[in-house]
């Protein structure tokens, strides 16, 4: 399927997720990110696949658990709400070292909130979810298109890294349709699945996955080989796109569709004669602190455009050590920030039009 | 017959096929994110060129986002009735019908569009008034983009028409071809939907009514297609580029 098609990010993410090979997908429908399930409902059966609407949130995490055991590629998807209810497995999963990739398109909280794009999960994502020391690698993308890499590739961190993956995208970026190629680009060369619970046909001896560790000097040591991994991710697997920043005075940070609406803003800054770019995280965890490291001596100011009350930016504070201010900017309740809001804050900034 | 249609107000209630907008009931159908309501809403438009009354219906129980209700203000500005659930835009996200809608067959004077949410289950609210449809006549219009993969080929664009039949208790009257990738669409790409469109029709005993599509890339359509164009204006935008 290399020739053009007009999909949502949510159809994008589900076909590139059976093209990745993922054949189980247990969810439970919540807007924006429903038509990730309709979608697997209508294809699954079609590729021999099993597209499973659970009686909850927490199911679907769970059958999650159990395919993933299993040695399957599993996916599941929510929304912000669903995601919490999520979070219990989630930490299951991370202490057992499955992998596993679960999608959040989020939307307006906290509690019920709101249908319309929101980017507040951002510290759930980062820090939060379940409970106990573990971290969840977390892909950003901003377009359509970049779903569908990321999706492929969220598989395989996953299996290489033997962890949960989380794709996060705003509503908007769920809902949104835009002409898409399902190119995978290049896969990884993965480890087998030796440790997966498929039968040992007396050849083997038992494969056991189990997050409950009797004595506490083991559980460290287990958690301790985890962090050892999570420090070989952070210096392998960080994402970032730089636009315009060779000659910028200014950086704007942004990930997902709110990174786009910026760069609008970054050309009617730079006509107006302020020099911005802009640092796009695409891995949030882990978070891409090199890049901004790059530019803490070259630039005067750093703004955080994010949609919620400012979530990322501590992460940019860390990242820079206090070497450069770091100011924010951001709508949150479902409002996404307007190109001109965004030009009004860096002029803020700038000290006013140069 | 149809009559008296020069003086803004009879309807056909026969069987006469031909793109005259002579029914009084129009509906509009398709795969979710196939341009329904973005055609829908030109479609109003272009009714209401011909008819004094023209009333709009946000059907949609399936998607929240990208309806009819979020143009109300632009439809009703020139003069066509928006009859819409009082959650359509709201951060209630339940399906609901408007609270009006039995005005829609109440009222024979008025021309009405409906504008129906996406695949079998959103067309499944058509089932309640199909009795009404049925007696009245009407036009049932497939809005179809072959670049949606799930209705990229002609037996997928008859499953979901068959689908969509099953559901709503009526059948379609008519394919709208309006495949397209937004921005990238070229002529040959409307030209290949429009075959597999044809060849689905004709599977279907059907015809395809309209090619609906932007003006720039409907121009350089054959003659014989250009008779079928349906130029449209994009209402459902961000009001900035990405």
């Amino acid at each position: 399927m290399a020739e053009k098609v007009l999909v949502k990010g949510n159809e994008a993410l589900a076909e590139a997720a059976i093209l990745s090979g993922c054949r189980h997908y247990f969810g439970y429908p919540i807007t924006p990110q429903t038509e990730i399930a309709a979608y697997m409902a209508k294809r699954m059966p079609k590729v021999g696949g099993v597209f499973l609407q659970a009686e909850s949130e927490v199911a679907a995490a769970n059958m999650v658990f159990g395919a993933a055991g299993a040695g399957a590629r599993a996916l599941t998807s929510s929304s912000s709400p669903g995601i919490s209810l999520k979070a219990e497995a989630l930490s299951y999963i991370a202490g057992c070292d499955l992998p596993c990739v679960v999608v959040n398109i989020v939307r307006a909280g906290p509690g019920l909130g709101g249908i319309q794009p929101a980017q507040s999960d951002y510290f759930q994502a980062t820090k939060g979810h379940g409970h106990g020391d573990y971290q969840m690698i977390v892909l950003a993308p901003s377009s359509v298109q970049e779903i569908i890499h990321l999706t492929a590739d969220a598989f395989d961190l996953a299996d290489l890294y033997r962890m949960p993956v989380m794709i996060i995208g705003d509503g908007m970026l769920g809902q949104m349709m835009e002409p898409v190629e399902f190119d995978l680009g290049e896969r990884r060369k993965l480890p087998e699945k030796t440790w997966a619970t498929t039968g040992t046909e007396k050849k083997r001896p038992h494969n056991v996955i189990n997050s409950l560790i009797m004595n506490p000097d083991d559980l460290e040591a287990c958690v301790r080989e985890r962090y050892e991994r999570y420090e070989l991710i952070k210096e392998k697997e960080a994402m970032a796109e730089e636009y315009m920043m060779d000659d910028a005075d200014f950086m704007i940070t942004a990930y997902g569709t709110t990174a786009r609406i910026a760069k609008n803003a970054i050309a009617e800054l730079r006509e107006k004669g302020i020099k911005v770019g802009l640092v796009r995280p695409i891995t949030l965890w882990p978070f891409p602190e090199k890049v901004y490291q790059k530019y803490q001596d070259k630039v005067s100011a750093i703004l955080s455009v994010e949609m919620s009350m400012g979530q990322m930016v501590d992460d940019v504070k860390l990242a820079v050590s206090g070497k450069v201010p770091v100011h924010f900017f951001g709508r949150t309740g479902g409002n996404v920030p307007y190109p001109a809001e965004i030009v009004e804050a860096m002029e803020k900034i700038a000290g006013g039009d140069k | 017959m149809c009559y008296n249609l020069s003086n803004k107000r009879g309807f056909c209630s026969g069987k006469e096929s031909g793109e005259t907008m002579e029914k009084r009931i129009h509906i509009i159908v398709g795969h979710y994110g196939s341009g329904k309501t973005e055609f829908a809403i030109n479609y109003a438009l272009k009714l209401k060129e011909k008819y004094d009354k023209v009333m709009i219906a946000d059907l949609d129980i399936v998607n929240p986002y990208f309806r009819t209700h979020d143009v109300k203000q632009l439809l009703e500005e020139k003069g066509i009735s928006v009859l819409a659930s009082p959650y359509a835009g709201t951060n209630v996200d339940i399906p609901s019908l408007p609270h009006n809608i039995s005005s829609l067959f109440d009222d024979k004077s008025s021309a009405v569009v409906l504008d129906v949410g996406g695949d079998e289950d959103g067309a499944i609210v058509l089932g309640r008034f199909s009795q009404q449809i049925n007696a009245e006549g009407y036009e049932m219009y497939f809005v179809v983009n072959t670049f949606r993969p799930l209705t990229a080929d002609v037996d997928s664009v008859c499953e979901m028409i068959d689908e969509i039949e099953a559901a709503s208790r009526l059948k379609v009257t008519g394919i709208i071809n309006n495949s397209n990738l937004q921005h990238l669409t070229e002529t040959k790409d409307v030209a290949a939907g429009q075959a597999i469109c044809e060849a689905a029709a004709e599977k279907k005993g059907l015809r395809v009514a309209y090619i609906a599509g932007l003006s720039a890339v409907l121009e350089e359509l054959d003659d014989a297609e250009k008779e079928k164009a349906f130029p449209i204006e994009r209402f459902l935008d961000l009001g900035y580029t990405f």
